[in-house]
């Protein structure tokens, strides 16, 4: 498998003064489901819009499977886009919408045939040909696009956040298709999305980008369990972040003074140096654990007070005081719900395996 | 009473829009339906003499016309000068258009003033201003006889067809621009980007794509242009000459020196005809090629 | 957006100076002095100007075309205002005939609506004149003052009436302080726009204003005398400049307060 399917080497986009994409280099595997993903501006879809040629880089060079693509107009690249509106020619039926991009193919009559029955099928768009784009819901539209992208068999499928438009059970149903509809038929995708529980259920690996540069590459578990930055940490899920200072290093680990709550020694992964108070700890509301009483078997517990909750049906969110921390904490729970604390007294518990200690930058 | 009215009044929409509508569709009834029906009548009079009507009903009139070849003909032309005028100025206004559309990113407002301008300068002055450009002293031929490409003037760019149709390509531009302009900006850039990414060329995505999208703006631009041309009486006789004239000529003549008006009701009606069944083949073509268009 | 395409660009430049050029022969050829319009040009002259103001028929055909432009611009801006309010705010049953009729004179030929004027005129007795001229100038302007009017409505908030009146105004009170103000650009847009239309109009002045000629019918009677064509020429430039300057304000005024919006409406 080519580990190097898309490369983007050293890849500049400047519009004016901004940096849209700032010096980004990533490799692809084929056959891969790659995101890009980050907040509104962050340069995700200018990368995939340079990746599909309908923008020039600035500086940096593309290529996919070995061809150097960087100078080819769209219509002549191995990639075909699923764009965020569908783009659905509003003057041709579906079926014809779907031969659009056969043409220049060099096929037979029945080879098209056959390609269009087929990814009709792959879509569940059977008995759909002769509509119209005003005669489709928001779905119908979708896996329209996506099957005149599919039909001619790109190298590469490139889609700009396709389920945004979707409302939440459409959505989490398409999440599912499109993961199915990648592994089944290969083809590497390029999905862009400011979702992160998108990104995360869905791709082998995901890029979190920022301000034109990507911020940490990997796969999802590792995303979540240990991300690299403030930024990361902050946008994949929920985090709490709490100040401190480090004191001695111990090996793979390090002492850590956590506010007013004493000195713990924690893991140090991203090797931060001893004796700073550049630093902040990381807790994710679902790792802390809230009780009506203390509880002595994890590393922390402290009395807390709540002050708000936010009930969810599957899990419920506290926002709790506790006496020695500046900020207002938020601890999920499934156990417990808006119901459970009269008096809005309870315990707080940290294992400190679950303090992610990170730079403040 | 007025309690049982006032909630009449408040409670329906229909009463509330007619009252207000009310002036226009007074003048709408008093001073255009009435008028024509009255000229249709008047198509089927006879004029006996310099001050008497014949007031009584016949068709012969509509025959003595279809008899005439100078008024077939002259109806003949008119619509043909129509089409040609109406095909040049969306030829050469359909570009521009384009560019403002989609090349232009700042102040496309600006572009869209300038585009209009002229189209409020006196109309009569524009035709008279092409009457010195391509008359026989005029620009065009004094100019290229100084620069010494032709030793005689050219004769057919005046008063002739010809002079007509340059001259009301020039006077419409605003007419087609603006609709064109509407309709091409209209278009979803995407998808554009979405045929390139499909494989087809710049060109192909023109043809397949961007002009079948525009084609509302195009409808309305040959409507706008077709129907006054027809009936458009200053630029024949400006610049028409006897080759350029149309049957604005003939009912001019009609209505005054001739004084024969039931034959120049005649010449309205048949030209009302003329330009109405022809929009409303273009409205059917319209309507079917722009059902999926948004 | 696209990159540029500078074939096109050329194309479209030379468009705009294909439509600018012809209208600026007139000034050119109004300061030459020669009563000929041809090259090569003979010298810069102000007498076509001194010529032309010296004529008194020209001031009475300019004061007559003043005359009729105002009554029709405002006559029309009245009606259309009404017309275009009736459209944009109720839902009514024959809404789409009724828009069709107001806007009819537009699609129509000016010949026909010139001479169905006649007959009708002529038949009820009255004589030619300034009024059927008139008249005739209101039916052809109140449609483009309507569309005028109803892009400028269009563009507005509808909740700002509401909020007026829900903030204790009555009808009229709300017409007077909040939407009359806020159509207010629009309807001197529209004045100005239906002023100049009657005053450039010419179809309709030439078969029915009868002996007492609008400014365009002048300009017509004297471009058949060769020898007057200068002054004509000098009337003209200054025509031109006039109504454009007009045209801009309109324009200026028909846009103020509203959001930079990417459809333009005619």
């Amino acid at each position: 498998m080519n580990e190097k399917y898309i490369e983007v080497k050293n890849v500049s986009k400047h519009f004016d003064k901004v940096k849209a994409v700032d010096d980004i280099s990533v490799e692809i595997k084929e056959g891969e489901f790659f995101s890009l993903l980050g907040p509104s501006g962050c340069g995700k879809t200018t990368l995939l819009r340079l990746l599909a040629g309908f923008e020039y880089p600035t500086k940096g060079s593309l290529l996919i499977d070995g061809i150097d693509v960087t100078a080819l107009p769209p219509n002549k690249r191995p990639t075909n886009m699923v764009f965020q509106n569908y783009a659905i020619f509003p003057h041709i039926n579906v079926e014809k919408n779907i031969r659009f991009g056969l043409r220049k193919l060099g096929l037979t009559k029945l080879e098209k045939n056959q390609r269009v029955e087929e990814v009709l099928s792959l879509v569940k768009l059977e008995g759909y040909e002769e509509r119209y784009s005003n005669q489709l819901s928001g779905g119908q539209r979708q896996r329209v696009a996506l099957a005149r992208a599919l039909v001619r068999r790109p190298k590469v499928l490139l889609l700009d956040e396709p389920l945004g438009a979707l409302d939440k059970k459409l959505r989490d149903d398409m999440q599912l298709e499109l993961r199915n509809l990648q592994k089944s038929i290969g083809i590497t995708f390029v999905f862009v999305t400011h979702d992160q529980e998108e990104a995360i259920s869905m791709s082998d690996r995901v890029a979190v980008m920022n301000e034109g540069q990507i911020q940490q590459l990997s796969q999802p578990n590792e995303l979540y369990k240990n991300p690299n930055n403030i930024f990361v940490s902050d946008f994949i899920g929920e985090t709490n972040f709490l100040n401190g200072k480090t004191n001695e290093k111990h090996g793979d680990k390090i002492d850590v003074s956590i506010e007013s709550l004493g000195n713990f020694q924690v893991d140090n992964r991203l090797n931060i140096s001893a004796n700073t108070n550049d630093i902040v700890c990381g807790i994710r509301p679902e790792a802390m654990m809230i009780s009506r009483e203390i509880q002595s078997d994890w590393d922390i517990s402290l009395p807390a007070f709540i002050k708000q909750t936010s009930y969810y049906g599957e899990m419920t969110r506290f926002y709790v005081e506790v006496k020695g921390i500046d900020q207002v904490l938020t601890v999920s729970s499934q156990h417990f719900d808006n119901q459970s604390f009269k008096t809005g007294e309870c315990f707080i518990s940290i294992g400190l395996e679950d303090i992610v200690l990170l730079n403040k930058k | 009473m007025w309690g049982y009215v006032n909630k009449l009044y408040a409670r329906s929409d229909n009463v509330k829009a007619y009252t207000l509508l009310t002036p226009a569709l007074i003048f709408f009834f008093c001073v255009m339906l009435t008028p024509m029906l009255l000229t249709i009548a008047f198509s089927f009079f006879t004029q006996i003499n310099m001050n008497e009507i014949d007031y009584s009903f016949t068709t012969d009139r509509y025959v003595e016309f279809f008899n005439k070849p100078l008024l077939t003909s002259l109806l003949f032309k008119s619509v043909k000068i129509s089409f040609i005028v109406t095909f040049v100025t969306l030829l050469t206004a359909y570009p521009a258009a384009y560019y403002i559309a989609f090349y232009v990113k700042k102040n496309k407002t600006l572009w869209l003033i300038l585009m209009s301008l002229p189209f409020w300068t006196s109309y009569l002055l524009r035709i008279f201003s092409w009457k010195i450009i391509l008359g026989t002293k005029g620009v065009v031929n004094s100019g290229l006889i100084t620069l010494g490409l032709i030793s005689e003037p050219l004769s057919f760019i005046m008063y002739s067809q010809t002079a007509v149709v340059i001259t009301l390509s020039h006077a419409w531009a605003a007419f087609a621009l603006l609709p064109l302009y509407v309709s091409l900006d209209k278009i979803d850039y995407s998808l554009i980007e979405a045929s390139r990414d499909l494989g087809n060329s710049r060109l192909e995505t023109f043809w397949r794509v961007t002009f079948p999208l525009s084609l509302p703006g195009v409808i309305g631009a040959i409507l706008i242009i077709f129907i006054p041309t027809v009936g458009d009486y200053v630029t024949p006789q400006m610049v028409g000459g006897v080759d350029g004239r149309m049957l604005s000529y003939m009912i001019q003549s009609y209505f005054g020196k001739v004084n024969n008006i039931p034959m120049g009701a005649v010449s309205a009606v048949i030209m009302l005809a003329a330009v109405a069944s022809i929009t409303m083949i273009v409205s059917y073509v319209t309507t079917k090629l722009t059902q999926r268009v948004a | 957006m696209e990159q540029k395409n500078n074939s096109l660009l050329i194309y479209t430049i030379f468009y705009f100076l294909f439509l600018y050029i012809p209208v600026l022969f007139l000034p050119l050829f109004s300061f030459n002095d020669s009563n000929y319009m041809s090259f090569p040009l003979s010298g810069f002259t102000f007498r076509h100007y001194e010529d032309m103001w010296s004529k008194a028929p020209v001031f009475r055909a300019l004061w007559v075309s003043i005359k009729v432009g105002v009554i029709a611009s405002v006559v029309s801006t009245v009606i259309a205002l009404m017309a275009a309010k009736a459209f944009t705010k109720y839902k009514f049953i024959g809404s789409r005939v009724s828009y069709a009729a107001v806007l009819l004179p537009f699609l129509i030929p000016e010949i026909i609506l010139a001479v169905s004027l006649i007959v009708i005129w002529l038949s009820l007795g009255f004589k030619l004149g300034l009024v059927p001229v008139t008249i005739g100038h209101i039916l052809f302007c109140t449609p483009f003052c309507m569309l005028i009017l109803i892009s400028r409505i269009e563009g507005f908030d509808s909740s700002l009436e509401e909020a007026s009146r829900d903030l204790g105004e009555n009808a009229w009170g709300t017409f007077w302080k909040v939407s009359f103000p806020l159509y207010l650009p629009g309807i001197i847009a529209s004045l100005l726009l239906g002023f100049i239309i009657s005053f450039d109009e010419f179809i309709l002045a030439f078969f029915l204003s009868g002996s007492d000629p609008t400014l365009p019918m002048y300009m017509w009677n004297q471009l058949r005398f060769i020898k007057k064509l200068p002054h004509v020429l000098a009337l003209g430039a200054i025509i031109i400049v006039a109504t454009t300057f007009v045209v801009l304000l309109a324009y200026w005024l028909r846009n103020l307060g509203q959001a930079k919006n990417k459809d333009f409406k005619i």
